[in-house]
């Protein structure tokens, strides 16, 4: 099936689960922002939870279906239509040969996740079809999507192919969604939970307390590579110089101005500002879907609670795999 | 190589990720230790291993925390209640114990041409100026240092090295370039590169490589490792040229 591209929207990439195995070359990872949407959107359509899907950005996006599609679209809610129509989210949707589908503007969130049976037609670079911008590789052409691009969808596995056939039974659509409330948290103003960073003991004391205790706001200098945030500055207890070494999604880095920097899934593989925080791996498809102007709470946990809350929403995630299985066989 | 750089100390980078801490500073003999180790992880990698990156004086572990829950990866410890954390810090003890008893191969040594001055290094003439050198002497001086690759970062491919002679050590430009040129040779402060693609960038270009040091398109994807020595070979325009049809 053809999708063409009527209006490519603020950013339109193609992600997975992001190119592991290449950052000690300089090779950042990318990948989905939300990757718990990302996994399910894939799912909900009988995909490999890490093939390559749309994330779709705040608003704008509009795709035109030269063929019969079956699609479900998952994580922040950008009043997504059909024809003019409400598309439903979290459930597998067939597209009808001519539709049109438009993201408006997020009412939730910020970041769309669109998926495709049999994924989305391009070439692995370096193992993954996640989009890396700044290098040009990966994703359709190493760019982001632009106007009257088109793009095939891959051949359909089994499981694509009998929830086409349920679909059909049914008038296009399931009456059943995924309740992702357990999953990730698509409100405005949220407590994000944070281990200690490698350099937290070199921070002044006061420093260490306002981490968690001040409230911090998500700047307009947020996107795929890092959260700027504004709220009380945080200070080193002495100066000292950090050779780089690696940084990953989610550490809380500290430059010398005093506001923290979130770094996000195209983050550099190294950095040398000091590392103040971690945030859970659990919490970053939430903090992924935070728009700017958006106030974070920072809480923290212990290892074990942090590995709890993860082993949590993998639980949910394998039981969605499960009911999927299980839907096309009645 | 001194006693107090055979302590490993395990620190978690989150709850997917720790660093193995294998000594302070910059120094030959702690980034082989590190290298060794990512070499001997990489041949004989746990359940649940993602990947390493090696830095100047210690190694990132990545993993998957649910894979490594579920695995057995050492069998003399009772795991049960051990968190992902403790379970890979265990495995990368036995592992740095290995390291030191295990015999590595030489390093690799790449030899990287540069077209020295003119429009492919524009700040030739001022680090000459800085020194008190010609430009001659700052080319020979730049080509006849022998440099080790600690670590690749910043952008893909791009190596942090050392070895550049305190002799043409020169501060970064007050104001940054808005595009460098990939391929550019670099100097700041004590640090020299190669910068892999185009960027922006504050740093003292005296020269161009016709060489790539990003190649997306094979394994591995970068001309430079972490581990490389590294030499720079004065070329002449013809020679640059060549090179530069040779890739077409």
């Amino acid at each position: 099936m053809t999708v063409k591209v009527l209006h490519p929207g603020l950013l339109t990439t193609i992600q997975d689960l992001g190119r592991y195995g290449s950052q000690k070359y300089g090779v950042i990872v990318s990948g989905a922002m939300d990757s718990f949407s990302l996994r399910v959107a894939n799912l909900l359509v009988g995909n490999d939870e890490g093939e390559g899907a749309l994330e779709i950005t705040l608003f704008g996006t509009t795709l035109y279906f030269e063929k019969d599609s079956l699609i479900a679209i998952t994580g922040g809610d950008l009043l997504t239509t059909i024809d003019g129509e409400n598309a439903p989210m979290w459930r597998p949707i067939l597209m009808r040969k001519g539709s049109v589908l438009k993201f408006k503007s997020a009412i939730k969130g910020c970041r769309a996740y669109l998926a495709f049976a049999g994924g989305i037609a391009i070439p692995k670079v370096m193992d993954s079809k996640s989009t890396y911008l700044r290098a040009g590789i990966g994703g359709f052409k190493g760019r982001a999507l632009q106007k009257e691009d088109t793009f095939e969808c891959g051949e359909l596995n089994e499981l694509n192919h009998s929830l086409v056939q349920q679909l059909e039974k049914l008038n296009g659509h399931f009456t059943w969604a995924v309740n992702y409330s357990a999953l990730i948290n698509l409100k405005s103003s949220q407590t994000i939970r944070v281990l200690k960073g490698t350099e937290f003991n070199r921070f002044e004391s006061k420093s260490q307390l306002t981490l968690f205790n001040g409230a911090y706001s998500i700047t307009t200098q947020a996107d795929r590579m890092g959260y700027r945030l504004e709220g009380p500055a945080l200070s080193l207890a002495e100066p000292f110089e950090l050779l780089s070494e690696s940084v990953t999604y989610g550490t809380i880095q500290v430059p010398p101005n005093g506001q923290p920097i979130i770094l996000m899934a195209d983050r550099q593989t190294t950095g040398g500002y000091p590392k103040i925080g971690q945030i859970i791996s659990a919490d970053l498809p939430s903090l992924a879907q935070l728009q700017p102007t958006s106030i974070i709470q920072f809480k923290e946990v212990t290892h074990e609670e942090a590995f709890m809350e993860l082993l949590k929403k993998e639980h949910i995630i394998d039981e969605i795999k499960m009911a999927i299985h299980f839907k096309r066989t009645y | 190589m001194s006693n107090r750089n055979l302590g490993a100390s395990m620190k978690p980078l989150g709850d997917s990720a720790l660093i193995v801490q294998l000594g302070e500073g910059i120094s030959p003999s702690i980034h082989e230790l590190v290298n060794n180790l990512s070499v001997l992880l990489n041949n004989h990698p746990f359940e649940g291993f993602i990947e390493s990156v090696p830095a100047y004086n210690n190694l990132t572990i990545y993993y998957n925390p649910v894979a490594v829950h579920h695995s057995q990866i050492n069998k003399e410890v009772h795991h049960a209640r051990l968190t992902p954390f403790q379970k890979v810090s265990a495995f990368m003890e036995e592992l740095v114990q290995q390291t030191r008893k295990n015999k590595f191969h030489d390093k690799r040594v790449v030899t990287i041409p540069v077209l020295y001055g003119g429009e492919y290094g524009p700040d030739l003439e001022y680090v000459a100026q800085c020194h008190s050198l010609s430009v001659d002497e700052v080319i020979q001086i730049h080509s006849e240092g022998d440099y080790l690759v600690y670590m690749i970062g910043f952008a893909p491919g791009f190596p942090f090295m050392g070895g550049l002679s305190e002799q043409i050590a020169t501060p970064r430009k007050e104001t940054p370039r808005l595009v460098i040129p990939s391929g550019s040779v670099g100097i700041a402060g004590k640090q020299t590169g190669v910068y892999p693609l185009e960027t922006p960038g504050g740093w003292q270009i005296i020269g161009r490589t016709p060489l790539d040091l990003f190649l997306p398109a094979i394994s591995p994807p970068t001309l430079l490792q972490a581990g490389d020595k590294i030499r720079f070979a004065p070329i002449c325009p013809k020679e640059y040229d060549h090179y530069k049809e040779m890739k077409l």
